[in-house]
Protein backbone atom coordinates (compact mmCIF):
# COMPACT_ATOMS: atom_id res chain seq x y z
CA UNK A 1 0.00 0.00 0.00
CA UNK A 2 2.32 2.53 0.97
CA UNK A 3 4.24 1.34 -2.29
CA UNK A 4 1.98 2.56 -4.40
CA UNK A 5 1.10 5.60 -2.26
CA UNK A 6 5.04 6.69 -2.66
CA UNK A 7 4.96 5.91 -6.36
CA UNK A 8 1.84 8.17 -6.96
CA UNK A 9 3.84 10.76 -4.49
CA UNK A 10 6.50 10.64 -7.58
CA UNK A 11 4.65 10.47 -10.43
CA UNK A 12 2.65 13.50 -8.81
CA UNK A 13 6.48 15.50 -8.64
CA UNK A 14 6.95 14.35 -11.54
CA UNK A 15 4.11 16.03 -13.67
CA UNK A 16 4.31 18.45 -11.45
CA UNK A 17 7.84 19.69 -12.12
CA UNK A 18 7.72 17.71 -15.84
CA UNK A 19 10.50 15.19 -15.32
CA UNK A 20 10.39 11.86 -16.31
CA UNK A 21 12.73 9.24 -14.16
CA UNK A 22 15.17 8.16 -17.28
CA UNK A 23 16.75 4.82 -16.62
CA UNK A 24 19.64 3.87 -19.35
CA UNK A 25 21.02 0.78 -16.71
CA UNK A 26 21.33 -2.18 -18.84
CA UNK A 27 21.96 -5.83 -18.28
CA UNK A 28 23.78 -8.40 -20.03
CA UNK A 29 24.60 -11.85 -19.11
CA UNK A 30 23.30 -11.11 -15.26
CA UNK A 31 26.03 -8.41 -16.01
CA UNK A 32 24.59 -4.64 -14.79
CA UNK A 33 26.37 -1.74 -16.65
CA UNK A 34 25.30 1.24 -15.00
CA UNK A 35 24.61 2.44 -18.72
CA UNK A 36 25.18 0.89 -22.31
CA UNK A 37 28.27 2.66 -23.57
CA UNK A 38 30.97 0.68 -23.52
CA UNK A 39 34.80 0.91 -24.24
CA UNK A 40 35.29 -1.57 -28.33
CA UNK A 41 39.03 -3.74 -27.73
CA UNK A 42 41.93 -1.99 -29.25
CA UNK A 43 40.98 1.49 -28.36
CA UNK A 44 42.96 3.37 -25.16
CA UNK A 45 42.94 -0.25 -23.52
CA UNK A 46 47.17 -1.43 -23.27
CA UNK A 47 48.00 -0.24 -19.81
CA UNK A 48 46.05 -0.05 -16.81
CA UNK A 49 46.29 3.72 -16.86
CA UNK A 50 44.33 4.14 -20.64
CA UNK A 51 41.73 2.35 -19.13
CA UNK A 52 41.21 4.26 -15.42
CA UNK A 53 41.16 7.25 -17.96
CA UNK A 54 38.61 5.94 -19.80
CA UNK A 55 36.86 4.72 -17.27
CA UNK A 56 36.54 8.29 -15.44
CA UNK A 57 35.22 9.29 -18.83
CA UNK A 58 32.10 7.30 -17.20
CA UNK A 59 32.25 4.80 -19.94
CA UNK A 60 29.45 1.28 -18.50
CA UNK A 61 31.73 -1.34 -19.22
CA UNK A 62 35.33 -1.81 -20.56
CA UNK A 63 37.20 -4.46 -23.22
CA UNK A 64 41.08 -4.86 -22.73
CA UNK A 65 43.10 -4.92 -26.00
CA UNK A 66 42.80 -8.56 -27.69
CA UNK A 67 45.73 -10.50 -25.76
CA UNK A 68 47.23 -13.52 -26.83
CA UNK A 69 49.28 -16.34 -24.91
CA UNK A 70 52.54 -14.48 -26.08
CA UNK A 71 53.45 -11.12 -26.76
CA UNK A 72 52.92 -9.97 -30.40
CA UNK A 73 54.77 -6.55 -31.83
CA UNK A 74 52.32 -6.23 -34.48
CA UNK A 75 52.89 -4.53 -38.11
CA UNK A 76 55.13 -1.83 -39.04
CA UNK A 77 53.53 1.61 -39.34
CA UNK A 78 51.23 2.85 -41.48
CA UNK A 79 48.85 1.07 -38.97
CA UNK A 80 46.33 3.66 -38.69
CA UNK A 81 45.10 5.82 -40.91
CA UNK A 82 41.68 8.06 -41.20
CA UNK A 83 39.46 8.02 -44.42
CA UNK A 84 36.48 10.56 -45.62
CA UNK A 85 34.36 8.39 -43.53
CA UNK A 86 35.92 5.96 -41.48
CA UNK A 87 39.21 4.85 -39.82
CA UNK A 88 41.37 1.93 -41.46
CA UNK A 89 43.80 -0.11 -39.10
CA UNK A 90 46.05 -3.10 -39.36
CA UNK A 91 47.28 -3.10 -36.22
CA UNK A 92 48.80 -6.92 -36.29
CA UNK A 93 47.43 -7.73 -32.37
CA UNK A 94 50.02 -6.07 -30.65
CA UNK A 95 50.36 -7.26 -27.09
CA UNK A 96 52.49 -7.74 -24.50
CA UNK A 97 50.81 -11.51 -23.71
CA UNK A 98 48.84 -12.17 -20.78
CA UNK A 99 51.54 -13.03 -18.36
CA UNK A 100 52.54 -9.26 -18.73
CA UNK A 101 49.34 -8.11 -19.13
CA UNK A 102 48.49 -9.55 -15.36
CA UNK A 103 49.88 -6.08 -13.74
CA UNK A 104 47.60 -3.87 -16.19
CA UNK A 105 44.35 -5.70 -15.66
CA UNK A 106 45.13 -6.51 -12.27
CA UNK A 107 45.25 -2.72 -11.08
CA UNK A 108 41.68 -2.18 -12.60
CA UNK A 109 40.92 -5.50 -9.69
CA UNK A 110 38.78 -3.10 -7.53
CA UNK A 111 37.02 -1.12 -10.43
CA UNK A 112 33.08 -0.69 -9.84
CA UNK A 113 33.14 -0.65 -13.87
CA UNK A 114 33.27 -4.16 -15.38
CA UNK A 115 36.56 -4.89 -16.92
CA UNK A 116 35.92 -7.61 -20.14
CA UNK A 117 39.35 -9.35 -21.11
CA UNK A 118 39.21 -9.77 -24.68
CA UNK A 119 41.36 -12.82 -26.12
CA UNK A 120 42.72 -14.46 -29.84
CA UNK A 121 44.10 -17.53 -29.94
CA UNK A 122 44.62 -20.26 -32.67
CA UNK A 123 42.85 -22.82 -31.21
CA UNK A 124 40.44 -23.93 -28.43
CA UNK A 125 43.17 -24.88 -26.23
CA UNK A 126 44.72 -21.66 -25.68
CA UNK A 127 41.25 -20.10 -25.74
CA UNK A 128 40.83 -21.96 -22.73
CA UNK A 129 44.23 -21.27 -21.09
CA UNK A 130 43.88 -17.22 -21.88
CA UNK A 131 40.38 -17.20 -20.50
CA UNK A 132 40.78 -18.81 -17.55
CA UNK A 133 44.05 -16.36 -16.84
CA UNK A 134 41.65 -13.88 -17.45
CA UNK A 135 39.38 -14.53 -15.13
CA UNK A 136 41.90 -15.27 -12.11
CA UNK A 137 43.84 -12.09 -13.18
CA UNK A 138 39.73 -10.39 -12.25
CA UNK A 139 37.95 -9.98 -15.83
CA UNK A 140 34.32 -9.67 -15.00
CA UNK A 141 33.78 -11.49 -18.23
CA UNK A 142 35.42 -12.35 -21.76
CA UNK A 143 35.34 -11.88 -25.37
CA UNK A 144 36.08 -13.84 -27.80
CA UNK A 145 37.95 -12.27 -30.40
CA UNK A 146 37.20 -14.67 -33.64
CA UNK A 147 36.94 -11.68 -35.75
CA UNK A 148 40.09 -9.67 -36.50
CA UNK A 149 40.29 -9.14 -39.96
CA UNK A 150 44.30 -9.28 -40.79
CA UNK A 151 46.02 -11.55 -38.27
CA UNK A 152 46.97 -14.65 -39.79
CA UNK A 153 45.82 -17.81 -38.60
CA UNK A 154 44.01 -16.01 -35.69
CA UNK A 155 40.97 -13.90 -35.44
CA UNK A 156 38.45 -14.32 -38.29
CA UNK A 157 40.60 -16.97 -39.65
CA UNK A 158 39.00 -18.87 -36.72
CA UNK A 159 35.66 -17.21 -36.56
CA UNK A 160 34.46 -17.88 -40.19
CA UNK A 161 34.28 -21.58 -39.41
CA UNK A 162 31.47 -22.22 -37.50
CA UNK A 163 31.69 -25.89 -35.86
CA UNK A 164 35.51 -24.01 -34.68
CA UNK A 165 33.48 -21.16 -33.35
CA UNK A 166 30.74 -23.66 -31.13
CA UNK A 167 33.45 -25.61 -30.21
CA UNK A 168 36.11 -22.65 -28.93
CA UNK A 169 32.52 -20.77 -27.22
CA UNK A 170 31.55 -24.31 -25.65
CA UNK A 171 35.02 -25.59 -24.57
CA UNK A 172 35.73 -21.99 -22.86
CA UNK A 173 32.52 -21.75 -21.41
CA UNK A 174 32.95 -25.45 -19.53
CA UNK A 175 36.11 -23.85 -17.97
CA UNK A 176 35.31 -20.32 -17.05
CA UNK A 177 32.60 -18.92 -14.55
CA UNK A 178 32.50 -15.51 -16.09
CA UNK A 179 30.39 -14.73 -18.73
CA UNK A 180 31.74 -15.09 -22.34
CA UNK A 181 30.43 -13.09 -25.48
CA UNK A 182 31.93 -13.72 -28.73
CA UNK A 183 32.87 -10.78 -30.85
CA UNK A 184 32.14 -11.78 -34.34
CA UNK A 185 32.96 -10.43 -38.22
CA UNK A 186 30.98 -9.03 -40.86
CA UNK A 187 33.77 -10.26 -43.45
CA UNK A 188 31.22 -13.48 -43.70
CA UNK A 189 28.78 -14.95 -46.04
CA UNK A 190 26.21 -15.37 -43.11
CA UNK A 191 26.86 -14.18 -39.66
CA UNK A 192 23.62 -15.33 -38.81
CA UNK A 193 25.04 -19.02 -38.68
CA UNK A 194 28.41 -17.91 -36.83
CA UNK A 195 26.04 -16.01 -34.51
CA UNK A 196 23.91 -19.35 -33.58
CA UNK A 197 27.32 -21.98 -33.66
CA UNK A 198 28.25 -19.25 -30.83
CA UNK A 199 24.58 -19.42 -28.76
CA UNK A 200 25.37 -22.99 -29.67
CA UNK A 201 28.38 -23.61 -27.72
CA UNK A 202 26.67 -21.31 -24.73
CA UNK A 203 28.10 -18.24 -25.36
CA UNK A 204 26.02 -15.37 -23.30
CA UNK A 205 26.12 -12.56 -25.63
CA UNK A 206 27.17 -11.45 -28.99
CA UNK A 207 29.26 -8.79 -29.67
CA UNK A 208 28.93 -7.50 -33.61
CA UNK A 209 30.41 -6.17 -35.55
CA UNK A 210 34.29 -6.03 -35.84
CA UNK A 211 35.79 -4.01 -38.78
CA UNK A 212 34.99 -4.40 -42.37
CA UNK A 213 37.69 -5.30 -44.55
CA UNK A 214 38.84 -2.68 -46.57
CA UNK A 215 42.36 -0.76 -48.30
CA UNK A 216 43.84 2.71 -49.27
CA UNK A 217 45.77 3.33 -52.16
CA UNK A 218 48.24 6.31 -52.50
CA UNK A 219 47.90 7.53 -56.16
CA UNK A 220 51.85 9.01 -56.56
CA UNK A 221 53.48 5.92 -54.85
CA UNK A 222 50.72 3.07 -56.52
CA UNK A 223 50.90 1.05 -53.29
CA UNK A 224 48.55 0.72 -50.54
CA UNK A 225 49.30 2.97 -47.23
CA UNK A 226 49.18 0.32 -44.47
CA UNK A 227 52.02 -1.78 -44.15
CA UNK A 228 49.84 -4.97 -44.14
CA UNK A 229 47.84 -3.58 -47.29
CA UNK A 230 44.49 -4.82 -46.40
CA UNK A 231 43.00 -3.41 -42.96
CA UNK A 232 39.73 -3.17 -41.11
CA UNK A 233 37.10 0.09 -41.56
CA UNK A 234 35.87 1.16 -38.55
CA UNK A 235 33.78 4.48 -37.58
CA UNK A 236 30.88 5.88 -39.59
CA UNK A 237 30.67 4.35 -42.66
CA UNK A 238 30.44 1.12 -41.28
CA UNK A 239 27.34 1.52 -38.86
CA UNK A 240 24.81 0.78 -41.80
CA UNK A 241 26.71 -2.99 -41.96
CA UNK A 242 26.81 -3.44 -37.89
CA UNK A 243 23.23 -2.64 -37.73
CA UNK A 244 22.19 -5.10 -40.44
CA UNK A 245 24.41 -7.94 -39.01
CA UNK A 246 22.72 -7.12 -35.45
CA UNK A 247 19.28 -6.84 -36.73
CA UNK A 248 19.46 -10.43 -38.42
CA UNK A 249 21.19 -11.94 -35.07
CA UNK A 250 18.86 -10.62 -33.06
CA UNK A 251 15.99 -12.46 -35.29
CA UNK A 252 17.01 -15.52 -35.19
CA UNK A 253 19.04 -16.24 -31.79
CA UNK A 254 17.93 -15.32 -28.06
CA UNK A 255 21.09 -14.00 -26.39
CA UNK A 256 21.97 -10.57 -25.59
CA UNK A 257 23.85 -8.46 -28.68
CA UNK A 258 26.62 -6.11 -27.75
CA UNK A 259 26.16 -3.96 -31.12
CA UNK A 260 29.30 -2.26 -32.22
CA UNK A 261 30.00 -0.39 -35.74
CA UNK A 262 30.16 3.76 -36.29
CA UNK A 263 28.70 4.24 -32.92
CA UNK A 264 29.26 8.05 -32.57
CA UNK A 265 26.14 9.65 -31.06
CA UNK A 266 22.95 8.94 -28.70
CA UNK A 267 21.00 8.37 -32.09
CA UNK A 268 23.53 5.81 -33.25
CA UNK A 269 23.49 3.90 -29.82
CA UNK A 270 19.32 3.89 -30.11
CA UNK A 271 19.38 2.84 -33.60
CA UNK A 272 21.23 -0.54 -32.23
CA UNK A 273 19.00 -0.98 -29.69
CA UNK A 274 16.53 -1.42 -31.28
CA UNK A 275 17.79 -3.17 -34.05
CA UNK A 276 18.35 -5.82 -31.14
CA UNK A 277 21.45 -4.56 -29.13
CA UNK A 278 21.27 -4.29 -25.18
CA UNK A 279 24.39 -1.85 -24.83
CA UNK A 280 26.66 -0.25 -27.59
CA UNK A 281 30.73 -0.60 -28.05
CA UNK A 282 32.71 2.71 -28.92
CA UNK A 283 35.84 2.48 -30.88
CA UNK A 284 36.40 5.58 -33.46
CA UNK A 285 34.23 7.56 -31.80
CA UNK A 286 36.51 8.44 -29.26
CA UNK A 287 38.58 9.99 -32.27
CA UNK A 288 35.53 11.96 -33.32
CA UNK A 289 33.88 13.07 -30.42
CA UNK A 290 36.81 12.97 -27.87
CA UNK A 291 37.34 10.17 -24.57
CA UNK A 292 34.26 12.31 -23.39
CA UNK A 293 32.34 10.45 -25.93
CA UNK A 294 30.81 7.99 -23.27
CA UNK A 295 29.39 10.95 -21.40
CA UNK A 296 28.04 12.75 -24.69
CA UNK A 297 26.40 9.74 -26.32
CA UNK A 298 24.71 8.51 -22.65
CA UNK A 299 23.33 12.54 -22.50
CA UNK A 300 21.85 12.17 -26.12
CA UNK A 301 20.21 8.59 -25.25
CA UNK A 302 18.73 10.25 -22.35
CA UNK A 303 17.34 13.00 -24.25
CA UNK A 304 15.96 10.24 -27.27
CA UNK A 305 14.23 8.82 -24.68
CA UNK A 306 12.38 11.35 -23.24
CA UNK A 307 12.02 12.65 -26.80
CA UNK A 308 9.97 9.26 -27.42
CA UNK A 309 8.04 8.76 -24.61
CA UNK A 310 10.75 6.05 -23.30
CA UNK A 311 11.57 4.86 -19.83
CA UNK A 312 14.01 1.70 -19.97
CA UNK A 313 15.96 0.63 -22.21
CA UNK A 314 14.11 -2.90 -22.52
CA UNK A 315 11.34 -0.91 -24.11
CA UNK A 316 13.63 0.16 -26.91
CA UNK A 317 16.04 -3.13 -27.36
CA UNK A 318 14.17 -5.00 -30.21
CA UNK A 319 11.32 -3.17 -31.34
CA UNK A 320 11.91 -3.71 -34.99
CA UNK A 321 11.00 -7.50 -34.48
CA UNK A 322 8.01 -6.83 -32.47
CA UNK B 1 41.20 12.58 -43.66
CA UNK B 2 44.69 12.06 -42.01
CA UNK B 3 46.57 9.88 -44.64
CA UNK B 4 50.05 10.65 -45.77
CA UNK B 5 50.28 13.29 -48.55
CA UNK B 6 53.81 12.38 -50.40
CA UNK B 7 56.49 15.05 -50.61
CA UNK B 8 59.76 15.25 -52.13
CA UNK B 9 62.70 15.61 -50.44
CA UNK B 10 63.94 18.72 -51.80
CA UNK B 11 68.11 18.87 -49.43
CA UNK B 12 69.61 16.11 -47.10
CA UNK B 13 72.37 17.75 -45.33
CA UNK B 14 74.80 16.12 -42.92
CA UNK B 15 74.88 17.81 -39.38
CA UNK B 16 76.84 15.81 -37.47
CA UNK B 17 77.80 12.18 -36.94
CA UNK B 18 75.09 10.05 -38.03
CA UNK B 19 72.96 13.13 -37.74
CA UNK B 20 71.15 14.71 -40.67
CA UNK B 21 68.36 17.46 -41.87
CA UNK B 22 66.06 16.65 -44.73
CA UNK B 23 64.37 19.43 -46.26
CA UNK B 24 60.66 19.26 -47.97
CA UNK B 25 58.29 20.76 -48.81
CA UNK B 26 54.90 21.14 -46.74
CA UNK B 27 52.89 23.44 -46.53
CA UNK B 28 50.59 23.04 -43.54
CA UNK B 29 51.09 25.69 -40.37
CA UNK B 30 53.51 24.21 -37.66
CA UNK B 31 53.91 25.19 -34.14
CA UNK B 32 57.78 24.71 -32.24
CA UNK B 33 57.14 21.40 -30.11
CA UNK B 34 54.79 19.79 -33.09
CA UNK B 35 55.65 16.46 -35.33
CA UNK B 36 55.25 14.73 -38.15
CA UNK B 37 54.66 10.93 -38.95
CA UNK B 38 56.96 10.32 -41.43
CA UNK B 39 56.38 7.16 -44.01
CA UNK B 40 59.40 5.80 -45.61
CA UNK B 41 57.34 3.52 -48.15
CA UNK B 42 57.90 -0.33 -47.82
CA UNK B 43 59.98 0.33 -44.24
CA UNK B 44 57.48 2.16 -41.47
CA UNK B 45 55.88 5.49 -40.49
CA UNK B 46 57.87 7.20 -37.28
CA UNK B 47 56.92 10.16 -35.39
CA UNK B 48 59.46 13.21 -36.01
CA UNK B 49 59.69 16.93 -34.14
CA UNK B 50 59.75 19.33 -36.88
CA UNK B 51 63.31 21.18 -36.81
CA UNK B 52 63.16 24.15 -39.28
CA UNK B 53 60.09 26.15 -40.11
CA UNK B 54 60.92 28.63 -43.02
CA UNK B 55 57.16 29.20 -44.68
CA UNK B 56 56.10 26.31 -46.63
CA UNK B 57 60.13 24.21 -46.40
CA UNK B 58 59.96 22.27 -43.06
CA UNK B 59 62.78 19.99 -41.93
CA UNK B 60 63.72 16.85 -39.54
CA UNK B 61 66.92 16.41 -37.91
CA UNK B 62 67.53 13.15 -36.65
CA UNK B 63 70.45 10.16 -35.88
CA UNK B 64 70.63 7.08 -37.61
CA UNK B 65 69.89 4.48 -34.94
CA UNK B 66 67.19 2.34 -35.92
CA UNK B 67 65.68 0.50 -39.52
CA UNK B 68 63.63 3.26 -40.32
CA UNK B 69 65.49 5.91 -39.34
CA UNK B 70 68.60 4.65 -41.19
CA UNK B 71 66.22 3.99 -44.68
CA UNK B 72 65.56 7.95 -44.20
CA UNK B 73 69.26 8.13 -43.80
CA UNK B 74 69.95 6.78 -47.09
CA UNK B 75 67.64 9.00 -49.12
CA UNK B 76 68.58 11.30 -51.63
CA UNK B 77 66.74 14.72 -52.75
CA UNK B 78 63.93 13.80 -55.45
CA UNK B 79 63.30 10.82 -53.14
CA UNK B 80 59.53 10.59 -51.89
CA UNK B 81 58.39 10.47 -48.56
CA UNK B 82 54.78 10.73 -47.15
CA UNK B 83 54.13 13.12 -44.52
CA UNK B 84 51.07 13.49 -42.02
CA UNK B 85 50.64 16.11 -39.14
CA UNK B 86 51.13 17.99 -37.51
CA UNK B 87 50.08 16.66 -34.61
CA UNK B 88 50.72 17.42 -30.72
CA UNK B 89 50.28 20.85 -28.96
CA UNK B 90 54.01 22.00 -28.85
CA UNK B 91 55.75 24.66 -26.78
CA UNK B 92 53.90 27.38 -24.38
CA UNK B 93 56.42 29.95 -24.46
CA UNK B 94 56.31 32.82 -21.70
CA UNK B 95 58.46 34.57 -19.66
CA UNK B 96 61.66 37.44 -19.82
CA UNK B 97 64.32 34.47 -19.83
CA UNK B 98 63.76 30.95 -21.02
CA UNK B 99 66.18 28.46 -20.45
CA UNK B 100 66.34 25.74 -23.50
CA UNK B 101 68.04 22.18 -22.73
CA UNK B 102 68.82 19.83 -25.41
CA UNK B 103 70.77 16.85 -25.02
CA UNK B 104 71.89 14.39 -28.01
CA UNK B 105 68.72 14.92 -30.86
CA UNK B 106 66.54 16.92 -28.18
CA UNK B 107 68.07 20.21 -29.48
CA UNK B 108 66.68 19.19 -32.85
CA UNK B 109 63.27 20.24 -31.86
CA UNK B 110 63.75 22.99 -29.64
CA UNK B 111 65.91 25.05 -32.29
CA UNK B 112 62.88 26.23 -33.69
CA UNK B 113 61.39 26.98 -30.43
CA UNK B 114 64.71 29.10 -29.71
CA UNK B 115 64.02 31.33 -32.83
CA UNK B 116 61.02 31.96 -32.49
CA UNK B 117 61.67 33.30 -28.57
CA UNK B 118 63.89 35.26 -29.95
CA UNK B 119 61.97 37.03 -32.37
CA UNK B 120 59.63 37.73 -29.86
CA UNK B 121 62.27 39.42 -27.62
CA UNK B 122 62.44 36.78 -25.23
CA UNK B 123 66.02 36.18 -23.94
CA UNK B 124 67.47 32.84 -24.94
CA UNK B 125 69.53 30.38 -23.18
CA UNK B 126 70.43 27.34 -24.46
CA UNK B 127 72.16 24.50 -23.42
CA UNK B 128 73.08 21.89 -25.85
CA UNK B 129 74.33 18.52 -24.57
CA UNK B 130 76.37 15.94 -26.50
CA UNK B 131 78.21 12.65 -25.94
CA UNK B 132 81.42 14.76 -27.51
CA UNK B 133 82.44 17.26 -30.17
CA UNK B 134 81.83 15.24 -33.03
CA UNK B 135 77.75 14.77 -32.40
CA UNK B 136 77.52 18.87 -31.74
CA UNK B 137 74.98 20.36 -34.07
CA UNK B 138 73.08 23.63 -34.50
CA UNK B 139 75.73 25.45 -32.06
CA UNK B 140 76.08 28.10 -34.90
CA UNK B 141 72.93 28.62 -35.95
CA UNK B 142 71.13 28.84 -32.62
CA UNK B 143 74.05 31.54 -31.87
CA UNK B 144 73.57 33.22 -35.05
CA UNK B 145 69.54 33.40 -34.46
CA UNK B 146 70.50 35.96 -31.33
CA UNK B 147 70.42 33.34 -28.22
CA UNK B 148 73.16 32.88 -25.64
CA UNK B 149 74.59 28.78 -26.56
CA UNK B 150 76.30 26.92 -23.49
CA UNK B 151 78.17 23.82 -24.57
CA UNK B 152 78.49 20.50 -23.06
CA UNK B 153 79.62 17.03 -24.09
CA UNK B 154 80.33 14.16 -21.10
CA UNK B 155 83.82 13.67 -22.14
CA UNK B 156 85.23 17.42 -22.19
CA UNK B 157 85.68 17.58 -25.93
CA UNK B 158 83.58 20.54 -26.51
CA UNK B 159 82.34 23.33 -23.64
CA UNK B 160 82.17 22.40 -20.48
CA UNK B 161 82.55 17.89 -19.03
CA UNK B 162 79.63 17.28 -18.15
CA UNK B 163 75.94 16.35 -18.63
CA UNK B 164 73.51 19.06 -19.85
CA UNK B 165 71.26 18.95 -16.57
CA UNK B 166 74.72 20.35 -14.75
CA UNK B 167 75.12 23.01 -16.60
CA UNK B 168 71.67 23.96 -16.49
CA UNK B 169 71.40 23.37 -12.64
CA UNK B 170 74.19 25.86 -12.18
CA UNK B 171 72.63 28.62 -14.74
CA UNK B 172 69.67 27.90 -12.32
CA UNK B 173 71.08 29.10 -9.61
CA UNK B 174 72.22 31.99 -10.41
CA UNK B 175 70.25 33.56 -13.47
CA UNK B 176 66.64 34.34 -13.46
CA UNK B 177 64.99 32.21 -15.27
CA UNK B 178 61.41 32.33 -15.91
CA UNK B 179 60.29 28.75 -17.32
CA UNK B 180 62.51 25.94 -18.80
CA UNK B 181 62.00 23.72 -21.84
CA UNK B 182 63.87 20.65 -22.53
CA UNK B 183 64.33 17.73 -24.82
CA UNK B 184 66.72 14.66 -24.65
CA UNK B 185 67.15 11.68 -22.72
CA UNK B 186 64.42 11.05 -20.24
CA UNK B 187 66.26 10.70 -17.26
CA UNK B 188 68.00 13.90 -17.77
CA UNK B 189 65.14 15.66 -17.97
CA UNK B 190 63.73 14.02 -15.06
CA UNK B 191 66.69 15.58 -12.83
CA UNK B 192 65.99 18.34 -14.54
CA UNK B 193 62.55 19.06 -13.19
CA UNK B 194 63.86 18.07 -9.43
CA UNK B 195 66.27 20.92 -10.10
CA UNK B 196 63.68 23.26 -11.08
CA UNK B 197 61.33 23.44 -8.16
CA UNK B 198 58.89 25.99 -8.56
CA UNK B 199 59.99 27.14 -11.63
CA UNK B 200 57.51 26.53 -14.52
CA UNK B 201 58.68 23.46 -16.95
CA UNK B 202 58.19 22.01 -20.01
CA UNK B 203 59.56 18.91 -21.81
CA UNK B 204 59.22 16.98 -24.77
CA UNK B 205 58.54 13.11 -24.20
CA UNK B 206 59.28 10.30 -27.03
CA UNK B 207 57.40 7.26 -27.10
CA UNK B 208 56.77 4.28 -29.76
CA UNK B 209 53.72 5.68 -31.57
CA UNK B 210 51.29 4.22 -33.65
CA UNK B 211 47.90 5.95 -34.99
CA UNK B 212 49.24 9.53 -33.84
CA UNK B 213 45.15 10.60 -33.80
CA UNK B 214 45.12 9.56 -30.05
CA UNK B 215 42.80 5.88 -30.48
CA UNK B 216 45.13 3.31 -30.49
CA UNK B 217 46.93 3.91 -26.66
CA UNK B 218 50.23 2.92 -27.48
CA UNK B 219 52.03 6.11 -26.29
CA UNK B 220 50.27 6.39 -23.42
CA UNK B 221 51.64 7.15 -20.12
CA UNK B 222 50.70 7.55 -16.70
CA UNK B 223 47.02 7.41 -16.49
CA UNK B 224 45.86 7.56 -19.95
CA UNK B 225 48.09 11.00 -21.03
CA UNK B 226 48.04 10.35 -25.13
CA UNK B 227 51.67 11.46 -26.30
CA UNK B 228 50.82 12.28 -29.54
CA UNK B 229 47.26 14.44 -28.76
CA UNK B 230 47.79 15.49 -24.90
CA UNK B 231 51.72 16.38 -25.78
CA UNK B 232 54.31 15.53 -26.61
CA UNK B 233 55.18 18.56 -24.78
CA UNK B 234 53.95 18.19 -20.50
CA UNK B 235 54.49 20.50 -18.34
CA UNK B 236 56.30 19.86 -15.05
CA UNK B 237 53.15 19.77 -12.85
CA UNK B 238 51.40 16.78 -15.43
CA UNK B 239 54.97 15.04 -15.14
CA UNK B 240 55.47 14.97 -10.94
CA UNK B 241 52.30 12.20 -11.42
CA UNK B 242 53.38 10.60 -14.45
CA UNK B 243 54.98 7.61 -12.97
CA UNK B 244 56.61 6.67 -16.10
CA UNK B 245 58.61 9.82 -16.80
CA UNK B 246 62.25 9.10 -16.60
CA UNK B 247 61.27 5.54 -15.39
CA UNK B 248 60.12 3.39 -18.59
CA UNK B 249 59.04 3.23 -22.26
CA UNK B 250 56.29 0.88 -23.82
CA UNK B 251 57.90 -1.25 -27.26
CA UNK B 252 55.06 -1.96 -30.03
CA UNK B 253 53.70 -5.03 -28.11
CA UNK B 254 53.41 -2.95 -25.19
CA UNK B 255 55.99 -4.46 -23.04
CA UNK B 256 57.74 -1.95 -20.44
CA UNK B 257 60.81 -1.32 -21.26
CA UNK B 258 63.20 0.57 -18.03
CA UNK B 259 65.43 3.55 -19.41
Amino acid sequence: MSFVIENDFIQGLYLTFGVTLIDITTKIAGMILKNPTMLASGIMDEDAGSMKRIIECDAGAIVTKSIGLNAREGYPNPTVIELDYGILNAMGLPNPGIEQYRQEIGQLKNSKTPVIGSIYGANAKEFIELGEKMEDYGASALELNLSCPHAKSYGLEVGCDPKLVQEISSSVKERVSIPVFVKLSPNVTNIVKIAKAAEDGNADAIVAINTVKGMKIDLELGKPILSNKIGGYSGKAIKPIGMRCVYEIAKNIDIPIIGVGGVTTGEDAMEYFMAGASAVQIGSGVYYRGLDVFKKVCVEIEQLMKAYGYKNLTEIIGVTHK
Amino acid sequence: MNVPKITKIIENKREARNIITITFRYPEEIVPGQFFMIWIPDVDEIPMSVSYINGDIKAITFRKVGDATSALYKLKPGDKIGIRGPYGNGFKMHGKHILFVGSGTGVAMLAPAVEEAVKNRISSTVVIGAKNKSELFFEKRLKKCGARVVISTDDGSAGCKGFASDVAKRILKKEKINTVLTCGPEVMMKILLDCCKNIPFQASLERYMKCSIGICGQCCIGKGLRVCIDGPVFDGKTLKKVEDFGVFRRDSAGRKIQF
